[in-house]
Parts: C-alpha cells; structure tokens; sequence
C-alpha cells in the first residue's frame, strides 16, 4: 500500500482551507468568515469576492472577533474566524474558553500557520502548545489535516458537524497524496497503510515524513502501519487499540510540543487499554526559530530520520 | 405609555429577591444588581419585545447580553419574573445541582441565558455578533447589552468599540453602569477610566447620558429615545449613571457590598425597606 501514496503535487494546506470555504460559500447560506487582518494568507479571498455580506473583517483584534464569532453562532449563523493558530488560540484562550466552549457555540476556529513550518517569521509564530491547549477544552473537536485535499475536505465537513471545532493548517507548500474526492469523517482514524511491526500514528505535515520514513524502513524488512490520525479529540480509540493489538508498540508524530497533543492523546489510551512501548516523534520542550522549513523539522526532531531512529527505538522494547 | 409605578413595584420586588438569594447562598454580589435593577427591569418589563418560551436564535424577538455577569442574582430575579423558569428555582441560587450558577451559564439550560459571563470584557463582542447575525438574517429587531464600568478596563472592550463602528452596527444599544465602584474601591482610585462618554463617542458610538440611572421615569424615557437613533448608522452607547446598593441604606454608594452576601441580620434590614410587591418566592 506504500506505493499508492504518492505525491500528485505540493500544495499548502491553507490553500485547501480557503477551497474549502470557497466551495461552501456556494453551498450553505450560514457560513460566515471573519478574519484578523490576514485575508491573503488565509486564503478566503474567493470566498469574500462571491459572498461580500458574509464576510466580517475584524481587523487585529481577535479576543472580539472570537466573541463576535459566538455571538453570530447565538444567531443561528456557522461562523469561521480564521488567524495565524498563534493568534487563534493562546492569544484568546478565555474568549474561546468562555464565549465559545462552555457557551456551546456552533464555532469554527480555523488557524494557519501552525507549527515549525511556518518557517522564517520565527518562534513567536510557531506555536506548538496549541493542539493540547484545545484539546483540554471540554466539548472541542480538535482537527490537524495532513495536506490540501483533506484540509479541503475537512473544512467543509465542518459545517455539517454541530459543536465548537478547532482547525489547525499551515503555512508551506507540502505534498498532496490524499483523495482529491475523500469525504472527510470527524473522528475517525484514516488507515494508509497496513503493516505488523509497529503502529505509527500522526497528524498534519508528519503523516508525509512517516510515509517516507516507513519506505526507508520497508527497505530494511520492517513492516510499518501507517495510520492517520486528523482528528484528535474526539479521538478514534478503537482505531488505535486495533492496529496496537496487531503490532504491540507505537509511535506518534506531530508537529507539536511533546507536552499535550497527539502523543500524549494515544499514550492515555495506551495506559488505560493496553499499555505497550511508546516513542515520541515531537518537539522536546523547546521554542522555535527562524529557518526553513526543510532545515527546521530535522533540528527540532520533525524529521525523516527522526521517525526512522523513533521506529527502531520502540522495536527494541517491544 | 410605561406604567412607572408598576415597574417601580416589580424593581421592589427584585431587589429582595436580590437580597435574598445572596443571603442564603453565603456570596454573590448584591451592590451591583441593586444599582442596574431599574435598568434591567425597565428592559424586560417595558422595552423588549421577548418571548419568555425561550428560542437561543432568537428571531424576531429583542435580546439582551450581560456583560458583567456577576450581577446574576438581578438577571435571576429579572427572568424568573418575566416568566423564563419558575421563581421558586431562585431559591437555589449558587447551589450545588443548580441552574442558577454563580455567574451566568448557558451549559445547564436556563432559559434566557444565551451566552457565559463573568470573565470580564467579552459581552459586548458577542452582542454585536448578534446584531450582525439580525443584518444577515434580516431581522429588524434589537440587541440589548450592559456591561459595567470597571469592566472598561478591559481591552477586549476597545477592540468591540472599534469593531462595532467600523462594521456600523447600529442595530445595538449597549448600556455602561458607571457607578463608580470596583471589588478594590473607586474606579478613579483603581483605574482611572476618564471620561467615559467622550471616549465611546470618539470611537463613533452615539453616547447617550442617563445621569439618574435609578429613576425608572428617566430610564424608560432615554431608551425610548434611543432606540429612535438606531438604524442610523452607528451603535449606540448610553452612559448610565447608577447608585452601587441603590434601594438598602446602607449598601448604598460603596464598593463594600460589590461582592459580599448580608448575614441573617443585615438581610432583615435590608428587606424591611423593601417592599414585598409581587410576593416572595
């Protein structure tokens, strides 16, 4: 199955964000845009040319363009306020936790950005804290797609799902391998590839380093399956326990903190279900830099090799 | 015509249960919901076209955001009245199990309650955000939001006067409590908020002075003639001068009582000067 991932051309999962909202533009009514001052990079401008009414620029301010965002959804409206993830979330972590979370409002936040890939802008951009900041929200769907096919799918599936969502893209062009006609289903795990030495489980850009990674090590005689997880929270358990039941070890690739986000979401499935050796393919508690993206995912950890070292690692434990 | 009387009877009738519920909950906070009681009830009894069934879309109805949400006990006392949820239910105010949580929640279904409150500064984002949903929706009805003055010290205040200017929002009327107290002592010595009204005006509100925020008479009277300067361009912004404790001798005009409940004794002295109008629950 290895072979039939490939590459049909490197776009950005932001670009899939703003087909996304183009597309529902023309099919629901109630989708509403809002933007911090970021309209180019997000990628909505299709949108706001054919539904001008239905987009509410709310200049640099975020904290009330979340709150306007709950106040639309009060009204019946799906609002998508959309900023740099940074902006998106830790700059406004009350307003979301307030007037969207415990409020139960029918928002969509859409950050871009996200990550160490967002590359030169350096650490103030990079956040890497914002996956476990929203998973720790009770009721918050918390999606980090792999590339601009299920970006774009996942965008528009979002207007179909009732409840507070979080969805995180980023910045740089990356390769496009999923489904160009793939309906996005929330919460559950997408198998990519069977294998039976070990489960690897990832989201957003670190699905294409496992991919690669997975091919290495297939040249080495280990059998990897592959599995991608877009949706963190709700998470698909058993998804996870029946790949690990197969394979008896993990690892788990973000491109996030180790602290929080998707590693430490399977590991608690682990330790209450089935605990078997884990490694952690993750930034180590550290900011960001400056850089390119190709240069800054192998210093942080992020890269090819560093899933290649994490899968022998956990071999050896098992 | 408002009948004054009557609401001046139903704001009698608040302000016990006010009493009452911070009382037998041991918290809350009594100065600031005596203070806004006229107003609110001016709202809810006189102004406002609601339906007490309750619908969170609201459509075709005027709706109401509480921006400084620890003025529930008010808002309670104010709904139950209107008829959103049994009165009795005000009896379990700050209770363990209860609807009525210490700052208002949607997450427990009370009705009338549309959005969470408490953590200062969000309610006038949100309000607009219902204003524009009305735009989109086509809904020529109004939205209603009163946030306090201490709460101007937030900055996510700023950023929704910017917006609701910029976006000319003017299907809201948000009302500021300034009278002057926060849980630390006078805004003034606190804070300095300056001159309110002329800040919210050169941020392109139309700011409408209310100085006797607790004269029923006035309030009904300055709504009414706000709403007349709705649609025209601009949100609107009535500065609305109150008495913190307004109606028990001596809350009145203090920061002492913004956040602490009477004991047995202060509660009976603060309901012997408060007429039982509509009967207690």
């Amino acid at each position: 199955m290895l072979d039939k991932l490939v590459d049909t051309g490197k776009k950005a999962t932001r670009d899939g964000y703003g087909a996304g909202m183009h597309e529902l533009g023309k099919v629901n009514p109630n989708v509403v845009a809002l933007c911090a001052d970021l309209v180019a990079s997000l990628k909505i401008q299709e949108f706001i040319d054919e539904n001008p009414e239905r987009f509410i620029q709310s200049g640099i301010s975020e904290a009330n363009m979340m709150g306007m965002a709950a106040g639309l959804a009060t009204g019946g409206k799906i609002p998508f306020p959309s900023t740099f993830a940074n902006f998106a979330t830790g700059r406004v972590y009350d307003q979301i936790r307030q007037s969207i979370a415990y409020s139960e409002k029918n928002v969509k936040i859409c950050a871009s950005h996200a990550g160490l890939t967002l590359g030169e802008d350096g650490a103030t951009h990079q956040i890497l804290e914002d996956i476990g900041m929203m998973r720790m929200l009770p009721g918050f769907t918390v999606i980090n797609p792999c590339d601009y096919n299920q970006t774009k799918a996942a965008t528009i599936a979002l207007a179909e799902h009732v409840g507070p969502a979080y969805l995180r893209f980023g910045r740089p062009s990356w390769p496009n391998f999923t489904p160009a006609d793939q309906k996005f289903e929330i919460g559950k795990a997408l198998m990519l590839s069977e294998g039976t030495d070990v489960s690897i489980f990832s989201t957003g850009h670190m699905v294409w380093q496992t991919i690669e990674a997975a091919r290495a090590l297939e040249k080495e005689g280990i059998s990897c399956e592959l599995i991608n997880i877009h949706t963190i929270k709700p998470l698909d358990e058993a998804a996870v326990l029946a790949s690990v039941a197969k394979t008896g070890c993990v690892v788990t690739a973000e491109e996030h903190n180790r602290y929080g986000g998707l590693g430490d979401a399977i590991a608690q499935v682990l330790t209450s279900n089935h605990p078997v050796p884990q490694e952690y393919v993750a930034v180590n508690d550290s900011f960001g830099e400056s850089g390119k993206p190709a240069e800054l995912l192998p210093k942080y950890g992020l890269g090819i090799d560093d899933v290649v070292a994490a899968v022998k690692k956990v071999l050896k434990r098992k | 015509m408002a009948d004054i009387a009557k609401l001046e009877r139903i704001a009698s009738q608040v302000r016990r249960d006010i009493i009452r519920q911070t009382s037998s909950a041991e918290s809350g906070h009594p100065g600031g919901s005596l203070g806004c009681t006229d107003y609110l009830v001016a709202l809810y009894f006189e102004i406002m076209d609601h339906d007490p069934k309750f619908n969170m879309e609201a459509e075709g109805e005027d709706v109401f955001f509480l921006s400084n949400g620890h003025i529930s006990p008010l808002w309670y006392s104010v709904l139950a009245r209107s008829g959103y949820f049994p009165i009795e239910e005000l009896a379990t105010f700050r209770q363990i199990n209860s609807r009525l949580q210490g700052h208002p929640a949607t997450h427990e279904g009370l009705p009338g309650i549309r959005v969470a409150s408490g953590s200062l500064g969000q309610g006038v984002s949100v309000a607009i955000g219902m204003a524009l949903s009305k735009k989109l929706n086509g809904d020529d009805k109004l939205v209603f939001a009163l946030t306090g003055d201490g709460e101007q010290q937030e900055g996510q205040i700023w950023e929704a006067a910017l917006a609701a200017a910029h976006l000319k929002v003017d299907n809201l009327i948000v009302a500021c409590d300034r009278n002057g107290q926060q849980i630390d002592g006078p805004t003034k010595e606190v804070m300095s908020l300056g001159d309110l009204s002329a800040k919210w005006a050169a941020f392109g509100w139309h700011v409408i002075e209310l100085p006797k925020g607790n004269d029923m008479k006035s309030i009904v009277k300055t709504i009414e003639e706000a709403k007349k300067h709705t649609g025209k361009g601009k949100p609107i912004m009535i500065m609305l001068d109150t008495e913190m404790g307004y109606g028990v001798d001596f809350m009145q005009g203090t920061h002492k009582w913004h956040g602490k409940a009477p004991n047995a004794e202060q509660t009976a002295d603060a309901l012997s000067q408060l007429e039982e109008t509509l009967g207690d629950y």
